[in-house]
């Protein structure tokens, strides 16, 4: 079963840079065409910045790997140009549902509100996010894939990095201002400058197996602790695209890897959980897992983005959709210091801000599996205690933890200016700001997100006075018609809110009544320009 | 700041005492580890306060290292 198949099948084509006799300089070189590397390569691209992408198969192959991709994912997808293509063919969802034995114990709703362009999750095999980035990145002249091209010596310098490439037709050197390293947990440049990769190990073994049947289930994610049909573990039932089914059983730490994989063993557990046999398997895999990350994200011209910098478990869905906020962060920072619009201490801040976001996620990750995988008798007991008292009790019902999904992070960050006003809303400062729906200039509907896309904006509100300056302004009630207030309610706007919006779509600063300097001084700080912060 | 009371807080604590004892009467040691668990849980979302559950922890900790002296 883990010989995979062929899904997409891309060429190798010869570069002119590999007939240079000195080694071209390249902006960006991104390695790794995964969905990480994909986005930042063509996030860059649509800035301006022109990128190279390597990567070593040629191919996208079976498996669905990363299926769940969140609301904030789905946003960053739609500014780069895919989301619409994701969502046609991904199933959407919101509910959870956690059931002990027969019973259900709680349910809930990841999005109990209207009002946003991009639904809570959806569900899709990675490699339909893959083709449809591949695609994407095919329309852009500035981004340039290299398949076959497999990163076999790394050479930092103060200004830049100097890389050795392998292909089919033999190896050659090329230059970059900057790397992004986006080759996967197991990447080989973190090998190549001997970074320490540390953190928790899990010792439970759990066994994935995508399912092909036709299931009367609903589109919800439904997790069992000590399932009828699987006594004493967990189990995890999710809908894909294509009539597939994501099964996930804990196997326990004693589990024999290989023997679980085959088909002998699969099909009666699957056969006891479903009820019936009328399944055929799609893919199945044994896995551990590992919750640890890099100490730094960046070493120098060398950034590390996506699995290559963090781990974490698959419960609450954070490994793929972390890696694309990560892209998110970097690809506007990086093409403002290539561009010439910021210095390179911008870059830091993605160290600051993806690291606090990488502790995060790990924290809720080790958290859910404590909870799902207890690792002695009394972390056991307290475990069971909390479901059965989850019956009984509200408290203990938020105790319950079978993974809590993605959300994106708050930054608390130096390119944030502090709040001087009180604010309430669902809009937080170095958060994501929160979609509405709105009608534009010439009445058309369009989504707040939508309307901002990826460059800094000042959101304005008039009151009659003067109108902010900078390079661009939004304009509520002219560029924007706020037709449901949910504008107003979200970002608790009056005559005068002045908000201040990161190039990834996070508040950098909000005012009630903003002067010129400090709006000016907000957007410098946003660049990493201004010296005399803490 | 709520800090974790450790003066004497029922007018009577022998009984109290002994409404612990009582639960447990009658229990296989596995029943009362899984009563105490479940018991611990309560109390602690009760308080309600993280800071106090760890000094609570960290005294409850103390007692075990005094019992390893005295038996190591």
């Amino acid at each position: 079963m883990n010989s995979r198949k062929i899904l997409y099948q891309f060429g190798y084509r010869r570069s002119p840079d590999q007939d240079q006799l000195s080694p071209v300089r390249r902006p960006v070189i991104v390695i790794g065409a995964g969905p990480v590397g994909l986005c930042t390569a063509i996030d860059l691209a649509q800035r301006g910045v022109p990128v190279v992408l390597l990567d070593d198969a040629d191919r996208i192959g079976e498996g669905s790997r990363g299926i769940c991709y969140a609301k904030r994912t789905l946003e960053i997808l739609d500014r780069l140009g895919v989301a619409k293509a994701c969502l046609e063919k991904g199933v959407t969802w919101k509910l959870g549902k956690v059931f002990q034995r027969d019973d259900q114990l709680y349910a809930f709703d990841l999005l109990p509100e209207d009002g946003h362009k991009m639904p809570a999750f959806i569900n899709l095999q990675q490699y339909y996010l893959e083709h449809a980035l591949v695609e994407r990145a095919a329309q852009l002249p500035n981004l340039d894939i290299r398949w076959r091209n497999r990163v076999s010596g790394l050479k930092r310098r103060n200004d830049g990095v100097s890389l050795a490439v392998e292909t089919p037709e033999g190896s050659y050197n090329v230059d970059a201002d900057w790397v992004v390293a986006a080759d996967g947990a197991r990447s080989a440049l973190r090998g190549m400058l001997g970074l320490d990769f540390k953190g928790e190990v899990f010792e439970d073994r759990f066994l994935i197996a995508d399912v092909k049947m036709k299931g009367d289930f609903p589109p919800e994610r439904w997790f069992w602790f000590d399932p009828p049909f699987h006594d004493g573990r967990s189990a995890l039932l999710h809908k894909q695209p294509d009539d597939v089914w994501r099964i996930d059983l804990q196997l326990g730490p004693d589990a024999d890897a290989k023997a679980e994989q085959s088909p002998d063993h699969v099909i009666p557990r699957l056969r006891q959980m479903l009820g019936h046999d009328a399944f055929s398997l799609e893919w199945v895999s044994v896995y551990t897992f590992q919750c640890r990350r890099l100490e730094r994200f960046v070493h120098g011209r060398v950034v590390f983005a996506g699995d290559s910098a963090h781990q974490v478990s698959p419960f609450g869905a954070r490994g793929a959709n972390s890696g694309i906020q990560d892209a998110d962060n970097l690809a506007w920072k990086l093409a403002l210091v290539l561009l010439g619009e910021a210095s390179e201490g911008l870059i830091d801040t993605y160290d600051i801000e993806r690291s606090a976001a990488a502790d995060e996620n790990i924290g809720h990750s080790t958290r859910s599996t404590d909870f799902i995988a207890p690792r002695s008798a009394q972390e056991q007991r307290f475990r069971d205690a909390v479901l059965a008292l989850a019956r009984k009790a509200p408290f203990a019902k938020r105790m319950v933890n079978s993974g809590r999904l993605s959300m994106p992070t708050t930054y608390e960050t130096p390119l944030s200016t502090p709040d001087g006003d009180t604010w309430s809303g669902s809009a937080h400062l170095g958060a994501p700001l929160p979609d509405a729906p709105m009608l534009s200039r010439s009445g058309q509907p369009i989504w707040l997100l939508e309307a901002l896309g990826g460059e800094e904006t000042i959101i304005h509100v008039p009151n009659g006075d003067t109108l902010p300056n900078g390079k661009r302004i939004v304009v509520i009630g002219d560029d924007l018609i706020d037709v449901q207030g949910l504008f107003a309610q979200r970002f608790d706007a009056t005559p005068g809110s002045t908000y201040l919006v990161r190039p990834d779509q996070h508040l950098a600063a909000r005012w009630r009544h903003a002067t010129p300097p400090q709006i000016e001084r907000a957007s410098r700080r946003l660049r990493d320009f201004e010296g005399d912060r803490a | 700041m709520t800090a974790l009371m450790t003066e004497s807080r029922f007018p009577d604590p022998d009984r109290a005492y002994r409404v612990l004892i009582e639960a447990h009467r009658g229990l296989s040691d596995e029943e009362s580890a899984a009563l105490n668990s479940a018991l611990v849980l309560i109390l602690a979302n009760h308080i309600g306060n993280q800071a106090v559950l760890q000094e609570a922890l960290a005294l409850a900790r103390q007692t075990m290292e005094r019992t390893q002296d005295a038996t190591g």
